[in-house]
């Protein structure tokens, strides 16, 4: 029998023995669901308003010289005119931009963190094309220099890490706040959902395929797929029955733990897929086993499919110009980012580079001139939720963060000037209130531990 | 005067491919950006004839005969140079099939050449075309061992003649990935170096009795031969290296081999010995945004890593080179736009706009000795222009019309057809196969 209810909340309470009690039967209390909570906390703020602004609300609303107050940590209101609060800092954002700090859905950072040697590749469980049982945050490393460089030069707030592209099934995502802590669970985003990261076209077939094992094709990836479906759905039959009825417990799986809670709508599927054609598959593929793609990432071909997408409700989390880096890429277009909006999909930009996270913003500005190149006018404020709320919303935070509205955490950014020209830079980063990065102030420059005392440690970056 | 539409400029390739360089083009009324590191020039006037820049700034006129080109409200440049590259070698870089940069097992190394093999019609040559690039620095890329072989400058020109340079330099591996070439280490890498020079004096004192066709010979005569032209600094010795020490430690070859024509790539820590590099007089060609720790050797990267090296008077360009070239050559404007914006940040060192524009255009083309024939729109240079919606290093300007070598070349490319195939997805009469 497991433990799993026992997951004290640091309450001081005595854990119960498993003897004690069985777990089972009642829902979701088979096992412990979360087993490594999130210890995050918000940094102290002061009660701030910037004010004579351009805001962004991220929700396509723009304010010209607009007000944004926060305080406590969370956003209290957004206008004009507000009345301060005493003691509040003011800032003057004449000539500025405040967004919405930026929301990367697709980040390798801890996972792959730099300097990127042998001993930090731990990304990818190349071992088997089934690794649903392995979570990324286990291999996150919090001191991660690129998680800096993510906040100070691109305003990123929050962001998904996913393990690596090499399997059908890689393992599931963890959602992070962009402050440094001493463990993984202190950056952990609280009461994010989990994230399966699931794979398909080259890489799953090209991995295995070079060790003579399935899948080493396409329709070996199908395949492997399937088999590991109906097996989650035999899993999920057998557990549900013993939480509903009790009896004696089924064995743990920890892979197919994953499995059933994707099953069970509890954990997004953020799907690694290139080309239409294979997207159309996965899609019925999900219908078949009763579950649901979240987003496809990468999704170079997404504008061929952009109204099928819309139909199934799936997002397509892409790059603004990759391309033609490998086949399943060769038919990368800027375009694709507002073909899909135009047909009225759900579109994110995405990084998955430790380079291309500190310049999100600039990706979409390059996508927005590429879609008015092709008669497709986004205004700028409504691309702004393919940076903040399309992410949040397809990560299961959009209740917290995202956007400028009341209650929300206050993750903002002052951007010293318009945020989708090249010239401009953050100014100010806060998470959920608190100022972690200001280019004014040396010392509000985050500097890990593996920086510390090294050639380059405090510069600017 | 003939007045001609901007337009005539956008028709596709065909009816272009005979170049008609003898044609004296005038492009009036843009601000003027020559990509020698001067300032942009509002309302200036670019003018040019047989394939070379007559005239371009202030107070130009339109020669009488001449094509005049409005280009009221936009801007008028330098074509962008880029470099290193794999344009013309690779269709898919991931494709290992289609991808001749790189010669795993080859028993050649320095007497590789791109040369003859650059293939005009790759498709990202014509995609980075529209994109504003005009000319690439093509590197063979070293993987057998520390010489990667010899490079070429190329037109990204919409004809059969790529070449603007065959053997433009020899590519050298030294750093951390140049150990791991020569068999795991730094002292391995110079030992392979030097070694190797010796072996090409060999060869140039007896040829005959050079031993460059046994099987365990470590250098072909074609390896020994060019290594003698880049010795002799016929052929400049573009060299990998990112960590400061590294940087000295090639620097201080000159004084073993001084004819050495050096040109640093890479250069993540240049800023920490940038005095030494620019006594040197020594041209880098530096990744541009690279600020992370990403190996040990590029511990203290900075973004302000150009902007310091160019203070201290060193002639940097930048490439796409350790920062994500997976967008193609074109996102150097950006990168580019980026070193103007850190000047704004307390502490960096950026670069003023004209400095930028010139790092992906002149400075490219002055690495490799070039600057008097290719990266500015100054008189004598070839006719590499584009003109632009606005200010090419702003996300939002794209190319309208594009000239290489005074030639105008096509603004359709294989991914504008992806897009107006698919600018609506749904299928129509007949499947999206028959709509090109």
């Amino acid at each position: 029998m497991t433990l799993g209810v026992v997951a004290c909340a640091g309450d001081g309470a005595k854990p119960k023995s498993a003897a004690s009690k069985p777990a089972g039967p009642g829902l979701n209390k088979g096992y412990a669901h979360d087993p490594f909570p999130s210890t995050y906390h918000a940094y102290p703020g002061v009660p701030t308003l910037v004010r004579n602004a351009t805001v962004y609300d991220g929700e396509g609303g723009r304010i010209d010289g607009g007000e944004v107050l926060f305080a406590d940590g969370k956003v209290v209101a957004v206008g004009k005119s507000l009345s301060v609060p005493a003691g509040a800092t003011i800032i003057d954002g004449a000539g500025k931009w405040v967004t919405p700090g930026i929301i990367d859905i697709h980040s390798h950072l801890g996972d792959y963190p730099t300097p990127s040697v042998q001993a930090h590749s731990d990304g990818n469980e190349m071992t088997g094309p089934v690794t649903a049982d392995v979570w990324a945050e286990h291999s996150v490393w919090p001191q991660d220099p690129g998680f800096g460089r993510a906040l100070a030069n691109g305003g990123v707030t929050a962001l998904q890490i996913l393990p690596g592209s090499a399997n059908l099934f890689g393992g599931r995502s963890v959602v992070l706040k962009n402050v440094y802590a001493r463990t993984m669970q202190g950056m952990k985003f609280p009461g994010a959902p989990y994230g399966l990261k699931m794979a398909c076209g080259e890489n799953p077939k090209r991995v295995y395929g070079s060790k003579g094992r399935q899948p080493s094709t396409r329709m070996g990836n199908v395949a492997v797929d399937r088999q590991t479906w109906a097996k989650a759905a035999a899993y999920k039959r057998k557990w549900d029955a013993y939480e509903k009825d009790g009896g004696s417990a089924p064995d743990r799986d920890i892979a197919m733990d994953t499995l059933r809670g994707v099953l069970a709508g509890e954990i997004r599927v953020q799907n690694h897929c290139y080309r239409a054609d294979e997207m159309a598959i996965v899609m019925d593929m999900a219908k078949e086993f009763g579950y649901k793609v979240t987003a496809f990432h990468h999704a170079v071909e997404a504008y061929k499919i952009a109204d099928l997408l819309k139909q199934n409700g799936t997002c397509a989390a892409v790059w603004a110009d990759w391309y033609g880096f490998k086949m399943e890429s060769f038919d990368g277009i800027g375009e694709n980012l507002a073909l899909l909006h135009k047909a009225g999909a759900c579109a994110t930009i995405h990084s998955d580079d430790e380079n291309g996270i500190q310049r999100l913003n600039q990706e979409v500005a390059k996508a927005l001139a590429s879609g008015r190149r092709a008669g497709i006018d986004v205004p700028d404020a409504e691309a702004w939720e393919w940076l903040s709320l399309g992410p949040a919303k397809a990560l299961g935070i959009d209740g917290q963060t995202g956007s400028l509205k009341p209650g929300k955490m206050a993750d903002v950014v002052l951007w010293n000037g318009d945020p989708f020209s090249v010239y401009t830079r953050p100014e100010k980063v806060w998470v959920d209130g608190a100022l972690l990065y200001d280019s004014m102030d040396p010392k509000r420059r985050p500097v890990s531990d593996f920086e510390l005392g090294q050639p380059g440690m405090g510069d600017v970056k | 005067m003939k007045r001609a539409l901007l337009l005539m400029a956008t028709m596709t390739a065909i009816g272009f491919a005979a170049p008609a360089v003898a044609q004296t083009v005038a492009i009036t009324g843009g601000t003027v950006a020559l990509g020698d590191g001067s300032a942009p020039i509002p309302n200036g006037t670019v003018v040019f004839s047989n394939g070379r820049i007559v005239a371009a700034g202030a107070g130009v006129a339109a020669p009488a005969g001449a094509t005049v080109i409005d280009a009221t409200g936009k801007w008028v440049a330098a074509g962008i140079v880029a470099g290193p590259s794999e344009l013309g070698l690779a269709d898919a870089a991931g494709v290992a099939e289609s991808n001749d940069a790189a010669a795993r097992t080859s028993p050649f190394s320095a007497g590789l050449d791109v040369a003859a093999t650059i293939n005009p019609d790759a498709v990202a040559i014509g995609n980075e075309r529209v994109g504003g690039v005009t000319r690439a620095i093509v590197a063979p890329r070293a993987v057998s061992s520390i010489f990667g072989g010899q490079g070429a400058v190329i037109d990204l020109g919409a004809d059969a003649q790529p070449l603007t340079r065959a053997h433009a330099f020899q590519y050298v591996e030294l750093g951390e990935d140049g150990g791991k070439l020569a068999g795991g280490s730094r002292p391995a890498a110079f030992a392979m170096f030097r070694d190797a020079l010796t072996q090409a004096q060999d060869y140039r004192r007896n040829p005959a009795g050079f031993d460059g066709r046994g099987k365990d010979s470590l250098l072909k005569r074609a390896d020994a031969q060019a290594l003698l032209d880049m010795m002799d600094g016929k052929v400049p010795m573009m060299v990998h290296v990112e960590r400061a020490s590294d940087i000295r430690a090639v620097l201080g070859l000159t004084r073993d081999y001084p004819k050495l024509k050096l040109v640093l790539v890479g250069a993540t820590e240049g800023w920490m010995v940038a005095r030494e590099i620019a006594a040197a007089k020594v041209p880098v060609i530096a990744s541009a945004l690279a600020d992370l720790p990403a190996a040990f050797e590029n511990l203290a990267a900075t973004e302000s890593n150009v902007g310091r090296m160019t203070a201290a008077g060193i002639p940097v360009a930048i490439s796409t080179i350790g920062v994500n070239d997976a967008a193609g050559e074109h996102i150097l404007k950006q990168f580019a736009g980026n070193l103007v914006a850190i000047a704004r940040v307390p502490g960096a060192t950026g670069l003023d706009w004209g400095k930028a524009f010139a790092s992906i255009t002149s400075k490219p083309a002055e690495a490799l000795a070039m600057g008097d024939e290719l990266g500015s729109l100054r008189p004598g240079r070839r006719a590499d222009v584009v003109i632009w919606s606005g200010d090419p290093l702003e996300l939002a300007s794209l190319p309208q019309a594009v000239w290489i070598d005074g030639v105008s070349q096509p603004m359709v490319s294989r991914q504008t057809r992806l897009r107006d195939r698919y600018i609506t997805p749904q299928e129509g009469a007949l499947p999206k196969a028959y709509s090109y």
